[in-house]
């Protein structure tokens, strides 16, 4: 920041003062902490039962472009149902489109990393043109749906965001299910063995597959808040980057499902005031970046090595001469 | 003649075992030597110390009488010394001539020179009359035309001495004979061969002198004209070592587990059951024999649901299990006290407690429909723990932090304690201090004695021999005999592993 002109303690100020010190600033942290902490929970999902899933951006994606859709165009129900329903719509397209990988990777054998990644493309330019085309706002030049009606858009709680509640508790739901149900117990020994797991009796294409479409759900229920609870509309400007963050909030907690809270919470205060940062203190926004890539360098590190060495791909890559 | 290769008094010790001991070894020019043992007998140990990738800790090893200096494996290869991994080390998605340029590639300028290399590989492949095509991608190739390339690559840089660790072990009887005679084509022409392998009929068809090591010793040395395999076998298990175990007379009562016209293929889809019948009665224990590779982990897999049946059925108390379903076959009571604990029987990151109920987990008491209970986990890990002396330092501690001994122990706690009708041990005491050992076996004779059908796999005859009361052995994917304990002597079993008749 020094090299860019800009006055270092002056950004760090402005980054706790916006992200943290008011009540607004603090209702924004929050809105943006909630798809970070959903998307960083489905990709813990699947580092717990051994599987990369970097899919969670076109997950959240798909997610956020049903329920923005449920949100307009069904008209007439009264709240308590509309607003499920557009939840429902999100959950059910995020949950596709992670079960879809979930299925390659089961059935024939295709590693989920290259289907995420694959899958992410398709989805991304999918959800672009849909919203620029055929659900686009009438006598709109932006790609970007009409306004979501207000049946279908998450209350706010004394100006919080209610959505950030719900992602914080459905993250304890998830460490309880890893901590305490059979379930958990599957996908963990999944993850931890999978030959133990043969031998113990646990499907391990079950679990693939339900590592994936939980995974999936829960980031297109993240798409879903993001749309109905923040940004009232579809408009994929909005989502970018936000599946991405997710992999750096669940290496951040490593791997466990509460850990995504806090640094939910870090990550969205930084992307959230950003923008201060570049007024009051001249910091380009690349330069916050930099600090979100310089934060997961030093607290993943670790933790990522010991990960690769753990899984079967990473042994490939890293054993040498020994038998 | 002059020696090729002289190993004198080498010896080599990893933390709390000895590899090898005061070993002194030659091969001469133009002769194939077998080096034969059991698994961890010290083979590929010794091997690796003359191509420098270990390191001995006292001992001499000389190359045409040059001093080679301890893990100096480019001063291998410059003296002349070739060897082929019993893993290959190819490129599977390069073309045969590519893998055996690798590393050292004819070139013209800065490109490389394929018409070169090509034609290089001809002339190799012509001079040692082992047949490739060298526009073939590796990875298309015959698992047994893959090791074809992997001597080629050996040979290609001028090689006196050719070492083999363990290459029939991946071959089918086919591809194997086919190796052998390339092996008698090389020493024709001048070239020292070491082999190592576990299979009698291969150094009786090929050895010109068998060197048979046994617990990190010379056993003995030897020529095929000089033994048959009785005499191999009878030299490899070694007839000091036999553990006394204490136990009563078997009361057997009817057959609990019956195998019948059981297939089943190997990894590679080779068939490696081929039709094997075998009853075990409840209260006995049923100890099969045989030279590792004859089929019996293929056979342990198929029985408890882990590989599947090409045909055949198998019953338990009448009922028949189901094909590739480890949970059902292990709810039917078949507990598995798997060969490889670290790959199957444990999760090493998990807790005692967990791995005591591994695949256990979801029944009661241990979990209430969908909801763990861990007061029940915890109750059974400290019951267990004392009940079969795992020395831990709680219950919570990872599997990862116990010695080898106390691992089984979990793996045999687990299966032991649950209400079981058949019991299938795979190499029980494998990697397990002696003290553990005479544990374990006390604990199967109890399971016996409580009425359950032990099926006792194991490479140790002297295990077999000591635990069973019936001992069958298999050969070729067969059970060739059913001995009787008291009629099952040594030498007799010994003929049988090795696949002749009695």
């Amino acid at each position: 920041m020094l090299l860019q002109g800009a006055h270092p303690m002056d950004a760090y100020g402005s980054l706790f003062s916006h992200g943290f010190g008011s009540w607004a600033g603090f209702a924004k942290t929050l809105g943006k902490a909630t798809p970070l902490m959903l998307s960083g929970l489905a990709v813990t999902i699947g580092l717990r039962s051994g599987l990369f899933n970097i899919g969670v951006q076109g997950q959240l994606v798909s997610g956020a472009l049903a329920a923005g859709w449920a949100g307009y165009a069904i008209h007439g129900l009264p709240i308590y149902i509309h607003l499920p329903i557009a939840l429902l719509f999100g959950i059910a397209f995020g949950a596709l489109v992670g079960w879809i990988a979930g299925a390659l990777k089961a059935y024939r054998g295709i590693h989920e990393v290259i289907t995420t990644i694959m899958i992410n493309s398709i989805v991304l330019a999918l959800v672009d043109y849909l919203a620029g085309h055929n659900f686009q706002e009438p006598g709109q030049t932006l790609a970007r749906t009409s306004a979501v009606l207000p049946s279908a858009t998450i209350p706010k709680i004394f100006g919080l965001p209610s959505g950030f509640f719900f992602a914080v508790l459905l993250s304890w739901g998830v460490w309880w299910i890893f901590q305490r149900t059979t379930s958990g117990f599957r996908l963990d020994t999944v993850g931890r063995n999978k030959n133990a797991a043969w031998y113990a009796g646990i499907s391990v294409k079950r679990s693939v597959l339900i590592a994936m479409g939980v995974g999936g759900a829960i980031a297109g229920l993240g798409g879903a808040i993001e749309t109905l609870g923040v940004i009232g509309r579809f408009e994929p400007t909005f989502n970018t980057g936000l599946g991405f963050d997710g992999i750096t909030i669940a290496l951040l907690g490593r791997a466990n499902p509460l850990g995504v809270i806090p640094g939910a919470i870090l990550i969205g205060g930084i992307r959230g005031a950003s923008a201060s940062m570049q007024f009051d203190a001249g910091v380009a926004p690349e330069i916050v970046d930099l600090i979100l890539a310089l934060i997961l360098f030093c607290v993943t590190a670790p933790f990522l090595s010991k990960w690769l060495r753990s899984t079967e791909v990473g042994a490939k890559i890293t054993s040498g001469w020994s038998n | 003649m002059s020696a090729l290769l002289e190993i004198t008094n080498v010896t080599k010790t990893f933390p709390g075992v000895v590899a090898n001991e005061n070993i002194s070894i030659s091969v001469s020019a133009g002769e194939i030597v077998a080096l034969l043992g059991e698994n961890g007998a010290g083979k590929s140990t010794l091997v690796k110390s003359v191509f420098g990738m270990v390191r001995p800790d006292s001992g001499e090893i000389r190359i045409k009488g040059e001093l080679i200096s301890p893990g100096d494996t480019s001063g291998a290869i410059a003296r002349g010394v070739g060897m082929v991994h019993q893993h290959f080390q190819l490129v599977p998605v390069m073309t045969v001539t590519e893998n055996i340029i690798l590393g050292d590639e004819p070139k013209r300028g800065i490109f490389l020179n394929m018409k070169a290399a090509r034609a290089e590989v001809l002339a190799l492949s012509e001079k040692y009359g082992l047949e490739v095509d060298p526009d073939a991608f590796v990875e298309d190739l015959a698992v047994g035309t893959q090791q074809r390339i992997e001597i080629l690559k050996a040979l290609r840089k001028d090689v006196d001495l050719l070492i083999l660790d363990e290459p029939t072990a991946v071959l089918t009887p086919q591809e194997t004979d086919e190796l052998l005679q390339v092996m008698r084509n090389l020493a024709a022409s001048g070239v020292g061969v070491l082999f190592i392998t576990h299979k009698l009929r291969e150094v009786m068809a090929v050895a010109d002198r068998v060197v048979v090591l046994r617990n990190g010793r010379v056993a003995g040395s030897t020529s095929p004209k000089e033994t048959d395999e009785e005499g191999l076998a009878q030299l490899m298990v070694g007839r000091n070592v036999v553990l006394q175990v204490e136990k009563g007379d078997a009361k057997p009562e009817a057959a609990t587990l019956v195998i019948r016209e059981l297939h089943v293929n190997d990894d590679r889809k080779h068939l490696a059951v081929s039709g094997l019948n075998l009853e075990v009665r409840a209260g006995e224990i049923v100890g099969v024999a045989g030279v590792e590779g004859n089929g019996q982990r293929e056979l342990v897999e198929a029985i408890c649901g882990m590989r599947p049946r090409i045909s055949g059925e198998v019953l338990v108390s009448g009922e028949a299990t189901p094909d590739m379903h480890p949970h059902k076959v292990h709810s039917m009571g078949v507990s598995h006290i798997p060969e490889d604990r670290e790959k199957h029987g444990l999760v090493s990151s998990y807790s005692i407690e967990d791995n005591l109920v591994l695949n256990q987990f979801d029944r009661e008491p241990f979990a209430k429909s969908w909801i763990r209970n861990i007061g029940a986990l915890e109750d059974n890990a400290t019951r267990l723990v004392e009940e079969f002396d795992i020395r831990t330092p709680s219950i919570k501690t990872t599997a990862s932090a116990l010695s080898g001994g106390n691992k089984q122990k979990v793996v045999v706690a687990r299966e032991l304690s649950q209400d079981t009708r058949v019991v299938v041990a795979a190499q029980p005491t494998r990697g397990v201090d002696v003290g553990s050992i005479e544990f374990i076996h006390n604990q199967l004779i109890a399971a016996r004695d409580a009425g359950a059908a032990v099926l006792l796999v194991s490479a140790e005859l002297d295990e077999i021999l000591s635990l069973a009361d019936r001992v069958a052995v298999m050969f070729g994917g067969k059970i060739v005999a059913i001995l009787d304990a008291k009629e099952a002597e040594r030498g007799l079993v010994g003929r049988l592993m090795a696949g002749l008749s009695a």
